[in-house]
């Protein structure tokens, strides 16, 4: 064939490879830039873990040293318990955006206005919902003031009391979290098959029996990301802590993000080494978790292919 | 394409060659209303009394300039670049990016005699390793705001004594009053009862001494400290809910009438009176004595002026410090900031009652301390402060928070 080809003598490398090299030509900016700004990085930062360094003097190399004072250090753990706190905790958006999903995924007059009402704390900046609910919480003056003196508690801070810190900034973080879980629940309730549901009517499903065999299973992608994005979120629940308590009362309402963050960066800070120490494990839990996931997906999507 | 390289090149050349000898640069931190006035002030007399040169000056925001100022050191130094006194500027000086201006204090013959002499008082906190590394134009004092009329109304004179400071907080308590106000939410509000509380019990070298890592935290005389403030805590003289509170919210009480005193810096004089109080029922005093005898220093943080190491023109700089330093600018700019010059010779705005106790507590003072997040190391600060809102909010965990720091002060002065 080719000999007969006159052509196909000109056939250039770049013709004979152009399939294989173009999709590598398009991703290379995007390859580029992400190994520059997100790769190498983390390197870096592993690697400075190992210095003791202040950001001006020279730094210098003391191995363990940072990983070993971590695990002598209170705050260290406190932040770890309140990080799984917020894992806990933060998960309750899932349940609740879904709720509220069915909830508003009917067609009555007006649905829309208030569907974007629901959505509203999702598209206002973290940091405003972290003020307002600090004020909220303002013991004497605060909207849930009254409430408290109702039930015995009058002039109790619920950001100023070791025990409820953590709970109250959680309880201000979901706020704009069941809103992002409900706009996914909301685009996923609009790709359910409704043969299926006619058809398992007929069977005789209904109530909960009918949402937990028939619609929940179809809003599987929905939920996988529901998922997602809270646990990174609570992973990495940095805003609103460093807005409304600032890790107080005396630290007990710190989060690793916001430990590394007061330990390399604050005012008191400029320990770069060991703020890069706490950095490095907190990524270590966040690629232990990502990893667990990657392995699903892939695993789901190879089910779905066969 | 070249010609828009060379006209770049051109610019670039342009703006290069606007800072000639001749040209000084400053860098502050001074993005606050009064502050600014203060150096507009600065900067044109500067330029009125010295027409060769030129100031370039670069306004940098409060909070912003603490992170700015660690890169603008190294890769684009200015001239002159303002900041703290005591171990705040040891960072910087250790790292060689402050120039050491010993020669400024040493000298005496030049405008307004002798530096050292005028300013003996703060020449300690401007010292480290034997030498000086800048000029110090500003401080202001701490100690007791109170709201006279409650004073009044419940028989209470201003307390000397620890003994009377007590009582008078027993009295005041048993009327429904909150003795003293606190908002503790960023934690250094506490340091300035400790510091005081340290400074009155164990006297000023102690003091430095603890603060210099020389001392454990687990010593008796520290213990003591925390005994004089357990008789303020235990019995629950400070407000309530402090940790939830910044200082300016914990101002509110204080003008509702609802607490009577605040143990501040006198920065809180300017919200007070905006917010309704007047000469007639706020008034300050002495943090009291509580070791007989010991003499008696005061918290004072004052704010200085360096030449980096790296400035491209420091024969302006240094010409600059010492306008600084000069008595008449001292007493200019502190009548805009509604504080105090370091200048002996300076005299102070009149008819302000709080700047006259002020001045007049701190030019007999003993010692004058920078207040403790700048006289301990930075980690050190950050976890005696965290120890000390702990403390105040659960007295029985002393022990523990003590042991805490100590560990702490062990592992920081290596």
């Amino acid at each position: 064939m080719e000999l007969n080809n006159p052509k196909a003598k000109r056939i250039t490398w770049w013709q004979k490879n152009q399939i294989k090299i173009s999709p590598w030509i398009f991703l290379a900016p995007g390859l580029i830039f992400f190994s520059i700004y997100v790769i190498a990085p983390i390197f870096v930062s592993i690697g400075i873990s190992f210095y003791q360094w202040d950001g001006l003097s020279p730094s210098i190399y003391v191995g363990l040293q940072n990983y070993i004072e971590l695990l002598d250090d209170e705050y260290f753990y406190i932040s770890l318990w309140n990080n799984l706190k917020w894992l806990i905790f933060f998960m309750l958006a899932v349940p609740i955006g879904l709720g509220l999903a069915i909830f508003l995924n009917q067609i009555v007059f007006g649905i829309r206005l208030i569907k974007s009402l629901f959505f509203f704390p999702f598209v206002i900046s973290q940091v405003v919902i972290g003020l307002i609910f600090t004020w909220f919480y303002q013991p004497n003056y605060g909207v849930i003031a009254p409430f408290l003196n109702f039930i015995g508690l009058e002039g109790f801070s619920i950001l100023a009391n070791e025990n409820t810190a953590t709970y109250g900034i959680i309880f201000a973080g979901l706020y704009p979290q069941i809103a992002y879980c409900l706009i996914l629940y909301l685009t996923g309730l609009n790709n359910i098959n409704p043969e299926q549901i006619e058809a398992g009517r007929m069977d005789g499903a209904k109530g909960f029996h009918l949402f937990w065999n028939i619609v929940l299973p179809q809003l599987r992608h929905a939920t996988f990301l529901a998922i997602v994005v809270t646990v990174i979120g609570a992973l990495r629940s940095f805003d609103m802590v460093a807005i409304m308590t600032q890790g107080g009362p005396y630290g007990y309402s710190n989060v690793l993000a916001y430990y590394m963050f007061e330990q390399a960066l604050s005012e008191y800070g400029y320990r770069m080494g060991y703020g890069s120490a706490i950095a490095t494990v907190l990524f270590t839990i966040m690629m232990f978790y990502i990893l667990f996931f990657i392995y699903r997906m892939y695993r789901n999507e190879r089910e779905d292919n066969n | 394409m070249k010609k828009v390289i060379i006209s770049l090149i051109m610019m670039f050349g342009i703006i290069s060659s606007t800072s000639f000898a001749g040209t000084l640069v400053i860098n502050t931190d001074t993005s606050d209303a009064a502050p600014k006035k203060a150096f507009e002030y600065i900067i044109k007399k500067f330029e009125e009394e010295n027409p060769d040169v030129t100031v370039k000056w670069n306004v940098f925001d409060h909070e912003g300039y603490k992170q700015s100022i660690r890169n603008f050191l190294n890769t684009d130094p200015p001239d002159v670049a303002n900041w703290y006194a005591g171990n705040r500027m040891l960072p910087f000086v250790r790292a060689g990016l402050f120039e050491d201006v010993s020669d400024i204090w040493k000298d005496s013959g030049w405008v307004d005699g002798n530096l050292s002499e005028n300013m003996e008082h703060a020449k300690k906190s401007m010292t480290i390793g034997g030498k000086q590394w800048g000029i110090p134009y500003t401080y202001y004092q701490w100690g007791v705001y109170y709201r006279k009329d409650l004073f009044t109304a419940n028989g209470i004179s201003v307390p000397k004594t620890w003994d009377d400071f007590v009582a008078a907080c027993a009295t005041l308590k048993a009327a429904g009053i909150t003795p003293i106000t606190i908002g503790s939410k960023y934690l250094w509000t506490t340091a300035g009862v400790f510091d005081y509380l340290n400074l009155r019990t164990n006297g000023y070298e102690f003091h430095m001494d603890l603060t210099l890592g020389k001392v454990p935290y687990t010593d008796p005389k520290v213990q003591a400290v925390f005994d004089k403030w357990d008789e303020l805590v235990k019995p629950g003289y400070f407000l309530e809910n402090h940790a939830a509170l910044s200082w300016q919210e914990a101002l509110t009480p204080m003008v509702n009438g609802e607490a009577a005193m605040y143990v501040m810096g006198n920065f809180a004089v300017a919200p007070l009176k905006e917010a309704g109080l007047r000469d007639s029922n706020l008034g300050f005093f002495q943090f009291p004595e509580i070791t007989p005898g010991i003499p008696m220093a005061e918290e004072a943080p004052t704010d200085t002026v360096h030449i980096p190491s790296k400035a491209k023109n420091k024969t302006d700089a240094k010409r600059f410090l010492i306008f600084m330093s000069r008595a008449d600018v001292q007493e200019e700019i502190n009548k805009i900031l509604g504080q105090l010059p370091i200048n002996k010779n300076s005299s102070v705005k009149k008819g302000d009652p709080f700047l006259k106790a002020g001045l007049n507590m701190l030019n007999n003072a003993y010692a004058m301390a920078q207040f403790y997040d700048r006289d301990a190391p930075a980690q050190m600060a950050s976890e005696g402060m965290k120890g000390f809102q702990e403390y105040m909010s659960n007295p029985d965990r002393r022990q523990k928070i003590l042991e805490r720091l100590e560990k702490v002060r062990q592992k920081v002065y290596k």
